[in-house]
Formats: C-alpha cells, sequence, structure tokens
C-alpha cells in the first residue's frame, strides 16, 4: 500500500496582535482590527476583542474562524452559568473556563492566541494566570521585549521583596499601548489598519480607536 | 490497402515520455518547485517622450519588515535603469553585474548603451541559472531607437509591453494600469499613474509598502524621484518619549582574583638583523 499524506490542513493564520496591561485599579485590553490571510487583506476592520461578561473581556488572534468558534463556546456556557447561579461569571473563573475548553481540544486545537483581561469583585485587575501584562499573535516577539523592559516586575528572588504591580497610571498604561501597536505596525505585515483598546475600571467599560499604518 | 507491418512513431505531437518518471519521483518524496513570494510592488509604463519606471521601499524576511526605505530601482546604465523583485541579494547582483558589463561595452563601442542589451545580457543569466537566480525585473530605458520597457522573469523569459508590473503587488497594480492606461500619456498623468499603481500595491499587497521611488527617463535625460511620495508616516510617538534604563537586578556577586602576572625572561641572544 501507498503512503498516505496529510497534506490537507483545516488551518489558516489570520495575523493580528493583542496586547493586555493590568493595573492596580484598571485593566487594558488591546487588539489590532486588521484580518489577513497570505499577503491579501481580508478587512481592514475587524474586531478581534470579545465581552465574554460583565468585567471579562478577551481579545483573540490566530484563525478567525476558530476564535469565532471558541467564544461561541464560551458564551454558551457563561449562559448556562448564569441560569445556574444567577450572576456573572468571575474574570478568575473565566479563565479557568477558557483554560479547560482549549485543553479539551488538546489534539486538534483551537488555532487561538488569546489575552483575557478582567476586574476581579474587589475591583481590581485580572489576567489568566494572573500576569500584569501579556502580548500575543503575530506581533507579539516585538511587543513582548519592548513590554518586560518597560514592565516587568522585579525578580521575585529579591531580598527585601519588591512590589510586582504595574506601576502605570491608566493614562500611561493606553499610552503605551498606544506606541507598543504603532511601533509593532512599523514591523510586522500582519498587525496595522487600527488599535481597538478596552479600558475597564470601577466606573464601567470604555472603548478607544486609533488610526494605524495601512501598508 | 495494406496495413503497415511496421509500427512507425507518430509524427509532431507532445512527448509524454517524463510523466512516469516525474510521477515516480513524486511518490519517492520530490517536493515539486514552489513559487517564490517576491513581496514588491515594481511597474513601468512608456508615455509620450519615454518611460517611467516606479517601486515601493518595503523589504521582507518573511512577516517581519526588514527595510521601510530600500531602494528597488537600480542603475544599469545613464538611460537605462531597472526595478527588482525577488531575492534582494539577487536582483542586485545581477544589475550591478550587466550595468559593469554595459559599461565595458560603452568604453569598447563608445556609443550609448542600448535597451535589448542590458535585456539579453540578463536574459542570458538568468536563463543560465534555470530560476535559480530569483530575480524579476522590469527594464526600462531610452536608447538611440526610442522608449523600450521589459519584464524579465527569472527563469529568462522576456516580454515587451507599454505598461508592466512584477512582484506580489503586481496584480494590484496592474489593475490600474488596465483601467487607466493609454497611449500617448503625458509627463505628469504618467508619473500620477504610475503612483496611482505603486499605491494600490502598498496598501492591498501586505509583501509592499512604506513610500514610493520613481524614475522618469527621456531622450538624454533622467529624473530619479527617490521617495516622492511618503505616504505611511508613524501614527504615534509617546510624547514624553521612553528610557531604557532598567537594569537587570544583581542577585548575588563573587569575585574572583586574576591569576599572578608571569614574568618572562628573556634566554638567549636577541635575533639577529
Amino acid at each position: 500500500m501507498t503512503k498516505q499524506h496529510a497534506n490537507w490542513s483545516p488551518y489558516d493564520n489570520n495575523g493580528g496582535s493583542c496586547v493586555a496591561i493590568a493595573g492596580a485599579d484598571y485593566c487594558v485590553i488591546a487588539a489590532d482590527t486588521r484580518m489577513s490571510t497570505g499577503y491579501n487583506i481580508l478587512t481592514r476592520e475587524y474586531s478581534k476583542i470579545s465581552q465574554l461578561a460583565d468585567k471579562c473581556v478577551m481579545a483573540s488572534s490566530g484563525f478567525q474562524a476558530d476564535v469565532k468558534a471558541l467564544q461561541k463556546v464560551l458564551s454558551a456556557r457563561h449562559l448556562i452559568y448564569q441560569h445556574q447561579h444567577n450572576k456573572q461569571m468571575s474574570c478568575p473563573a473565566m479563565a479557568q473556563l477558557l483554560s479547560n475548553t482549549l485543553y479539551y481540544k488538546r489534539f486538534f486545537p483551537y488555532y487561538s492566541f488569546n489575552v483575557l483581561g478582567g476586574l476581579d469583585n474587589e475591583g481590581t485587575l485580572h489576567l489568566p494566570s494572573t500576569v500584569g501584562y501579556s502580548s500575543q499573535g503575530s506581533g507579539s516577539t516585538l511587543i513582548t521585549p519592548f513590554l518586560d523592559n518597560q514592565l516587568k516586575s522585579p525578580s521575585p528572588l529579591l531580598y527585601p521583596p519588591v512590589d510586582a504591580v504595574t506601576p502605570l497610571s491608566e493614562a500611561e498604561a493606553v499610552e503605551l499601548v498606544k506606541t507598543v501597536f504603532a511601533s509593532a505596525t512599523e514591523r510586522d505585515i500582519y498587525t496595522g489598519d487600527k488599535v481597538e483598546i478596552v479600558i475597564l475600571n470601577a466606573s464601567g467599560i470604555r472603548r478607544e480607536y486609533m488610526d494605524l499604518r495601512k501598508d | 490497402m495494406a496495413k503497415s507491418s511496421i509500427d512507425l512513431p507518430p509524427k509532431g505531437g507532445f512527448s509524454f515520455d517524463l510523466c512516469r518518471r516525474n510521477d515516480m519521483l513524486q511518490k519517492k518524496g520530490l517536493k515539486p518547485q514552489s513559487f517564490l513570494k517576491t513581496g514588491t510592488t515594481i511597474v513601468g509604463l512608456i508615455f509620450e517622450d519615454g518611460v517611467i519606471l516606479g517601486a515601493d521601499t518595503r523589504a521582507t524576511e518573511g512577516p517581519i519588515v526588514a527595510d521601510k526605505n530600500c531602494e528597488k530601482i537600480h542603475y544599469m546604465a545613464p538611460n537605462i535603469y531597472c526595478c527588482g523583485a525577488g531575492t534582494a541579494a539577487d536582483t542586485e547582483a545581477v544589475t550591478d553585474m550587466v550595468s559593469s558589463q554595459l559599461q565595458l561595452h560603452r568604453y569598447h563601442t563608445g556609443r550609448e548603451s542600448r535597451v535589448v542589451t542590458a535585456l539579453t545580457l540578463l536574459k542570458r543569466h538568468l536563463f543560465n541559472y534555470q530560476g535559480h537566480v530569483s530575480a524579476a525585473l522590469v527594464l526600462g530605458g531610452v536608447d538611440v531607437t526610442g522608449p523600450h520597457l521589459h519584464t524579465i522573469y527569472p527563469h529568462g523569459s522576456t516580454d515587451t509591453l507599454p505598461f508592466a508590473t512584477m512582484g506580489s503587488g503586481s496584480l494590484a497594480a496592474m489593475s490600474v494600469f488596465e483601467s487607466k492606461f493609454k497611449e500617448g500619456l503625458t509627463r505628469d498623468e504618467g508619473i500620477k499613474l504610475v503612483c496611482e499603481a505603486i499605491l494600490a500595491g502598498v496598501f492591498n499587497d501586505l509583501g509592499s509598502g512604506s513610500n514610493v521611488d520613481v524614475c522618469v527617463i527621456t531622450k538624454g535625460h533622467k529624473e530619479y524621484l527617490r521617495n516622492h511620495m511618503q505616504p505611511n508616516p508613524r501614527t504615534y510617538v509617546n510624547p514624553k518619549g521612553f528610557t531604557f534604563s532598567k537594569k537587570t537586578e544583581v542577585l548575588a556577586t563573587t569575585i574572583t582574583p586574576l591569576k599572578e602576572k608571569v614574568e618572562v625572561i628573556e634566554a638567549g641572544d636577541a635575533m639577529e638583523e
């Protein structure tokens, strides 16, 4: 019998970058709005950000068909949760649900790179595995080192211990997000057109847009 | 009529002798050649008194922009320029090599170089290397026989055209040319159309981007308009700037002293002069 070649692939990569920064009393989640495949732009205005619960927002890049499917599963599970518990899911709970949902398909994965951000019940930050900031997607190799340099918390081995919370104010964090997206757009061909920034804080949810290079 | 007893080979038609061999090679794991992605938009057109060439200025390495403002319109001779798409090293090497051959040829003949000479030198070289020198070129110039525009493919085939595009943005650029090109454009109309074609590539093809370079060649004169358009400025600059002063934290310090200095004592006679 001849060898069978699996030359069919159900996946595509639609590119895009996602960033989230959490501070003492806010959380900023951002993603660009370009969707592309190969050397083609499919659309310049596609939101990669979805609100999963009142205080929980997810930005996802990768294969947008898988992202859509993932969002559908999460929102269905969230609806069941609301019926059973008569409340919105908390951010750590949503992070656990996301983790479980992704691992459930460990051997036929959702091709999606997610950053989940939100506020916990006291009104402070939350990210999966509770990091202070994170970057995912096609521009992450350019963005992460810059965020590390600007925000990386001091080594946990230091004595006396140093506080690990992101030292920026909300306005400074938004400014930093704009900078990293403008910079990533300069060098990553899959990032561009526009950046959508979602800001969560005690007074609610706010959305901002900024134009990026369109080439 | 008696039927011939000998099987004669058929006359004319195609030969499919190699199909079985190719099939066998593929089954053994030979990968068929794939198309190289050039990541560029280059164009050229002929207008009423010469040739206009245009190019974007982005150079990519996969998904990363390697150079935001590179030069893709290469010098061949005082009256001939050449846009290059494909592997940057190949386009640069091949145009440099041919331009020096043309210079020597001018010293020998004492005449202005012709575009067909450049064309022949380029296509011979590319054909020799069977497509392994990945240069896709748009060659334009004005010589004693008038304005000329050619495209040259990596395998060595050539076209002679009134308007031409090459690179990954060639389809976007060609859509502009096909809808708006006409014969006998003025200089300003020509430059405008070339810019529009390049911009179509810049904005719709991810392999192309940044600025627009233009080169106008007329009889006895040329004008290289480097960064003729700059439609993609940076969108956001932090008003306060950034500092990168954060040092790596020191967790522990140990000092190992160097070994003591060894003195070399001179023995025997010094070398004679």
